[in-house]
């Protein structure tokens, strides 16, 4: 197993290999609640809390668990986490986990998670499945909170609506109304404007990875003798 | 063939292993949060109460005093907690969780407030699963739909008029979305003839309405 550096682990879990516009893992609370900032923001720590728990725990046990069984006990902790977390929401976030409802549950389903499980963390020490656990999951909720706020500006007109669920009371101020009066676009906040938002999130991440590359192709073809380019 | 047992009794004891780690994990959190959660569930059913009827008008604890309640008009087959406001002992109100059955996507739970004489305190959604956008605004945060049954009662509007606007009733629809008002509309009146019907019982001390609903259960 070849070593992983922690930046190499940061760059995929953010860009590179992110859990939702790469991977493609996760969609059903992705695309379910990205309705707003606030949710999407919510729903993603929580997936990055588990997944950063499970992650870790998995590493640790790595050597303990033997491969016929490694899925049941992978889902076991995860589920357990998922329990953990979802009534520490509970407990200390109560509105925002009455709107959240069901898909803090649904966090057990996520893909991601096992898929970080089985190809991370059962082959990797324990700092660096914790590290690959809290990039993925940061990556994750970066990509929950760019299309929850692509579609809350579209769908409602505002951004950080609701925010005071989150951060208390003192944060009723941080809602930002962009287009006063503003009669709201249907679709950004129906289901199908999940599925647009997310094709557009990745048309976007491509066309940036498309530039990257090619800039970084043409430096080289300037710096050296042309040689053989790909890979 | 008992290499295969061994297996298999090695591979179930570290199941069971985690299993009793991951129950424990689970054990030990829900211990430490039940008390906060029962108390943010009485917190957020206090603050509905109060939104309804204001806490100055009524002078003993509502949470208290309180009945369950078994009746079709209620949206649902189970017995249904009716806290009851008194002041001076008198009856002044009573809340109650009323669901209409047949919401665009599924029952949506209302929380109804009721005065003695028979007008409505005010409605809240408690849960819905309907359109977003559409449904969805019969939710306070979203308009103001859902304050139109402040103060009505069962003849006021008169009885037939019971109806969204649509149908040429009273009660204004929501634009894009018909059905979802109108199993509202519905469900307060179904609630509020109900209410009528079994005032001396839904307000009765404890001790004799447990009877009273055993005789209905009969």
């Amino acid at each position: 197993m070849s070593e992983v550096g922690y930046a190499r682990i940061a760059q995929d879990g953010f860009w590179k290999n992110n859990p939702a516009l790469v991977q493609l893992l996760g969609l059903c609370p992705l695309l379910a609640v990205s309705a707003t900032v606030v949710n999407g923001l919510g729903l993603g720590l929580a997936t990055a809390l588990v997944l950063a728990a499970s992650n870790l725990t998995v590493s640790l046990i790595r050597n303990l668990v033997r491969q016929e069984i490694r899925i049941p006990v992978f889902v076991l902790i995860i589920a357990s986490f998922v329990t953990a977390v979802e009534l520490a929401m509970n407990a200390y976030f109560h509105d925002l986990y009455k709107i959240l409802g069901i898909f803090i549950p649904l966090i057990v389903t996520n893909c991601a998670i096992i898929g970080r499980a089985e190809s991370f963390a059962s082959k990797h020490t324990a700092p660096k499945a914790l590290a690959d656990g809290l990039m993925m999951g940061l990556g994750f909720t970066l990509a929950l909170v760019a299309l929850g706020a692509m579609r809350e500006a579209i769908g409602q007109g505002t951004l950080f609506a609701q925010a005071h669920l989150m951060f208390g009371e003192d944060a009723r101020t941080m809602t930002i109304t962009l287009v006063e009066d503003y009669r709201g676009f249907l679709l950004a906040v129906l289901p199908p404007g999940a599925f647009i938002g997310l094709g557009l999130l990745i048309a976007l991440k491509n066309v940036l990875d498309d530039r990257l590359q090619r800039r970084r192709l043409r430096r080289h073809a300037v710096a050296s003798i042309p040689r053989q380019v790909g890979a | 063939m008992n290499e295969v047992l061994r297996n298999m009794g090695v591979a179930a004891g570290l199941l069971m292993g985690f299993a009793i780690i991951g129950t424990g994990l689970v054990s030990v959190t829900y211990e430490g949060t039940r008390e906060r959660i029962v108390a943010n569930e009485k917190a957020a059913l206090v603050r509905s109460l109060q939104e309804l009827v204001p806490p100055d008008r009524y002078d003993n604890d509502p949470l208290r005093d309180r009945i369950q309640v078994t009746s079709g008009a209620l949206g649902v087959t189970g017995p249904i907690t009716v806290y009851r406001a008194r002041r001076a002992g008198q009856p002044l109100a009573l809340f109650t969780t009323v669901t209409a059955p047949d919401g665009y996507s599924g029952p949506i739970k209302l929380l109804v407030g009721v005065y003695s004489s028979g007008a409505l305190a005010g409605v809240r959604v408690i849960s819905h699963r309907e359109t977003p956008g559409l449904g969805d605004r019969i939710e306070l945060e979203k308009t103001d739909w859902i304050r139109q049954f402040d103060g009505r009662s069962i003849g006021s509007p008169y009885a037939p008029n019971w109806k969204v606007a649509k149908d040429g009733g009273y009660f204004d629809q929501l634009t894009g979305a018909t059905i979802t008002p109108r199993a509202i509309v519905r469900a307060i009146y179904q609630f509020l003839a109900y209410f009528r019907a079994n005032h001396a019982k839904l307000f009765a001390p404890a001790s004799e309405t447990r009877q009273a609903t055993a005789e209905n259960a009969q």
